[in-house]
């Protein structure tokens, strides 16, 4: 196990100095708009995954029948779940912003031998993801 | 380099996890706002007419419909679970529980992502 290869070299001897760790509270993150900010984007990732159950539990109703459908959108209009919904929209909301300024950190193109500037790789998300968001409304509320 | 690191390191499934993390991410953020505001509030607020149920059986029977909505739910479950690990370590400091929080989170999205292989591959 390389834990118990860890723990030996950092035994405390008579000999060896003490470690110094400081203590950090728990609520680091609270007092400082980039901590909170930080904290804020990774909870996104709760409403990630509540929209992940609430897409399976619609799926699960689809294939019951009509009745269990209809009973799941009925469900779906009570105060507490379109409270859930609007402060989940808010948080992705936040995940995408966060998540496409940050592109062109991960993606560096070069054209020309010239790296594109920042805004640019961006505003191509941006617009891609309305066009994606156009053609899912689309395809959900053409008539067949 | 590589080559000195003892055989466990590079056998670790950090990298693998962190990507499903990263396609996550994009997965979730190019489709869950569009699929909210519509299932979310447009339709039970009755901004928009709600698609009959059999439109919306017929679109779930498409095969790659099915696909679709196997890769949203299942990406953005490990995005979740990745994302939500680290927010415990790093932002609450729960270190102790590090194995549990683990086992809760990657085993969440695995289950979650049963489920949806289970409902989409059986659906009729």
């Amino acid at each position: 196990m390389r834990t118990s290869e860890v723990t030996r070299t950092t035994e405390y001897t008579p000999y060896h100095p003490r470690w110094y760790r400081s203590r950090v509270s728990t609520y680091w993150w609270l007092w400082k708009w980039p901590y909170l900010k930080f904290v804020l984007r990774e909870l996104s990732s709760i409403f990630v995954a509540y929209f992940a159950v609430l897409t399976l539990v619609q799926i699960q109703a689809l294939s019951e029948g009509p009745e269990a459908y209809a009973e799941f959108q009925e469900w779906m209009k009570n105060p507490f779940c379109l409270a859930l919904n609007a402060i989940s929209l808010f948080f992705v909301l936040f995940h995408v912003l966060t998540w496409f300024n940050l592109a062109p950190r991960a993606m560096v193109v070069r054209v020309g031998g010239k790296r594109l500037p920042d805004a640019l790789i961006a505003g191509a998300n941006y617009v891609a993801w309305v066009v994606v968001s156009a053609a899912v409304t689309w395809f959900l509320l053409r008539k067949i | 380099m590589t080559k000195n690191l003892p055989s466990k390191a590079r056998r670790h499934p950090e990298p693998f996890l962190w990507t499903l993390f990263s396609v996550g991410g994009v997965v979730a953020a190019f489709l869950i706002p569009v699929h909210l505001v519509l299932f979310g509030l447009a339709f039970p607020l009755g901004w928009l007419e709600l698609p009959s149920y059999e439109k919306m059986h017929l679109l779930a029977r498409l095969p790659l419909v099915r696909v679709y909505l196997f890769v949203l739910c299942s990406l953005s479950l490990f995005h979740w679970a990745h994302r939500f690990r680290y927010t415990l370590y790093d932002g609450l400091q729960i270190k102790h529980l590090n194995e549990v929080i683990t086992v809760f989170c990657y085993g969440g999205a695995l289950l979650g992502t049963a489920a949806g292989a289970y409902l989409l591959w059986n659906f009729r």
